[in-house]
């Protein structure tokens, strides 16, 4: 079985963030780019089910500028076989974007199952996966947590508000990965090695015109300084005191 | 100019959220004009008029059996129809696990953008705009439609409900919309709830969370202990998580949930900035911390400086002697 991971490359989670001079950008001068932590647990997903299968082939593909090759090349190391870069050059394109480029490419691959973080923790929007299986037409569930394989059905988990709901889904199918689905294995030297002889293809994508329009990119207000009500466990009855009298959440 | 709301409903129940973004709904129909459609996607029609009260004018009903249990593909087709045959501007659902999950397949199926887990929304200048977090709040984003409806999901607990007009009713219409229930798609088989009967995390009004200070996974029963007697949910930073004390469901931060509750209390967490991200935006803020100098105190409304082990237990017998 053919499978896809849709991965992103994204700021580090230690960033600190600074506008940059446009107003609606994020200043990349000494931010650290890396795969998207949630496509760690799709990447590691993937890799798994082939092992399990003991066949087939696992194809990563981003979209991005130049640099994303890099993290193109982190998965290679991990295991993928091979990866395909969709070359756009436009800054932070929409989710409606990078799900019809993904869906343009995917849609040539006889692929039985599509994984992808269940978000990027840059824009935090969570929306490629599922509009990738609506483009597709295939079934999705995002945000797994359990993922079982029995022939042509997955059987998985989800969290929702106060539980967990069970699905069974016919592949081909789309999933988002949550963490704690399984523990993403290191690249090993063997791996990093591997990856150099590895393919990464590189298609243009053309820029159609954005579903978004991003006005501003702002910091948020800084919070007012608070204070040390005191030391210790002498401090309770004062804390308690401004908890209900001045903050009133008591 | 027409506003369409998604309702969110669980075991035949109309979830919290629902009232939260038919508020914001009225208040935008102020500016913008109404009116209020609220569709919801059932079985049956169950007391869905009273939406009316929480500010509702009409309620499309898209009934179909295979809603017995919640099914993003089929709801995903009766929203997008009902976007259509109302001819909405703007299409509004909660940014719940559920909302999350439906609101990009209408967008895909409408071909339009959609602003996810919004903070706040603007219609004064004439046009919606919308404010959504992004890296957990780390930065805010503002954004337009060039496209039409906007689609937008609301985060929970942000937006308050409208006041209830008590016996408002709305009109209950049938929705008609086509949908193949029987090309392939993921079928829910059920559900399990969470033991403890604490609130979620990201809807919860008060949330007490411990870190690595706590030393050990077995301390984390101070943590409970102090929740419990504030009605408060449990959450955890990323350390105690990745170090296996925790479950991933409880991690407050940029690789967890991001919560805004009226209270967060941070026990024996230094505040890394990845977690800061994920409390930044709650109401108040309590760090309780043996280092003066953690940056968790810089975001800290007020700060205990002290040993939790003596902090926490005094705190939580003070909580339940007020109560």
């Amino acid at each position: 079985m053919l499978q896809v991971v849709c991965v992103k490359q994204v700021p580090d989670t230690d960033t600190r963030v600074k506008v940059a001079a446009d107003g609606r950008t994020l200043d990349p001068n000494g931010v650290t780019l890396v795969l998207n932590p949630y496509d760690e647990f799709a990447v590691e997903q993937a890799l798994r089910v082939k092992e399990s299968l003991g066949a087939g082939e696992v194809v990563a593909v981003s979209l991005g500028a130049a640099g994303v090759q890099t993290t193109l090349r982190n998965v290679l190391a991990m295991g993928a076989d091979r990866a395909l870069h969709l070359r756009l050059d436009a800054a932070a394109p929409d989710a409606l974007t990078i799900a019809k480029a993904l869906a343009d490419a995917i849609r040539g691959l006889d692929a039985g199952l599509v994984w992808l973080g269940k978000q990027a923790v840059d824009d935090d929007g969570a929306q490629v996966g599922p509009m990738l299986a609506t483009l597709l037409g295939r079934p999705c569930v995002s945000n797994v947590s359990t993922f079982e394989l029995a022939g042509t059905t997955a059987r998985v988990e989800r969290e929702i508000e106060g539980g967990r709901e069970q699905l069974e889904v016919p592949l081909p199918a789309v999933f988002t990965t949550d963490k704690g689905l399984n523990e993403p294995r290191y690249a090993s030297l063997k791996g990093i090695m591997a990856a150099k002889k590895k393919t990464i293809e590189e298609r243009a994508v053309e820029a159609a015109a954005p579903h978004l329009e991003r006005l501003a990119l702002e910091l948020p207000p800084p919070r007012a300084a608070g204070r040390i009500v005191g030391e210790g466990a002498g401090a309770v009855p004062e804390l308690v005191r401004v908890l209900r009298e001045e903050a009133k959440v008591l | 100019m027409s506003i369409l709301v998604y309702v969110e409903m669980r075991d035949g129940a109309v979830r919290p959220v629902t009232r939260e973004v038919l508020g914001e709904a009225k208040r935008l129909a102020a500016t913008l004009g109404g009116p209020v459609t609220a569709v919801a996607c059932a079985t049956g029609d169950a007391g869905l008029a009273a939406l009316g009260e929480a500010g509702a004018d009409a309620v499309l009903l898209a009934r179909h059996d295979a809603f017995a249990r919640h099914d993003a593909a089929g709801h995903a087709v009766a929203v997008a129809e009902a976007a259509r045959s109302t001819g909405a501007k703007v299409v509004l659902f909660g940014a719940s696990s559920t909302g999350k999950d439906l609101a990009p397949r209408v967008a895909a199926l409408l071909g339009v953008g959609l602003a996810a887990d919004c903070t706040a929304l603007d219609a004064s200048g004439g046009r919606l705009v919308a404010t959504r977090p992004v890296m957990a709040g780390k930065a805010y984003e503002r954004l337009a439609f060039p496209m039409s409806p906007a689609l937008v999901t609301l985060r929970p607990k942000v937006f308050a409900p409208a006041a209830p007009e008590a016996g408002r009713t709305a009109a209950v219409q049938p929705l008609a919309f086509t949908w193949d229930a029987a090309a392939p798609r993921a079928v829910v088989t059920g559900t399990t709830a969470q033991t403890g009967g604490r609130p979620d995390l990201t809807e919860a009004e008060i949330v007490v969370s411990g870190g690595r200070g706590l030393k050990g996974p077995e301390h984390f029963a101070l943590v409970e202990a102090l929740a419990d007697a504030m009605g408060a949910t449990v959450g955890a930073s990323r350390a105690v998580v990745d170090a296996g004390w925790r479950s991933h469901g409880e991690q407050v931060g940029q690789t967890g949930k991001t919560v805004s509750p009226k209270l967060y209390v941070a026990i024996g967490i230094s505040g890394a900035i990845q977690h800061l991200a994920g409390m930044s935006s709650s109401r108040c803020i309590v760090a309780i911390n043996k280092d003066p100098e953690a940056p968790i105190f810089k975001v800290a409304d007020y700060g205990v400086v002290g040993d939790l082990f003596e902090v926490v237990p005094a705190l939580t017998d003070a909580v339940k002697r007020m109560h």
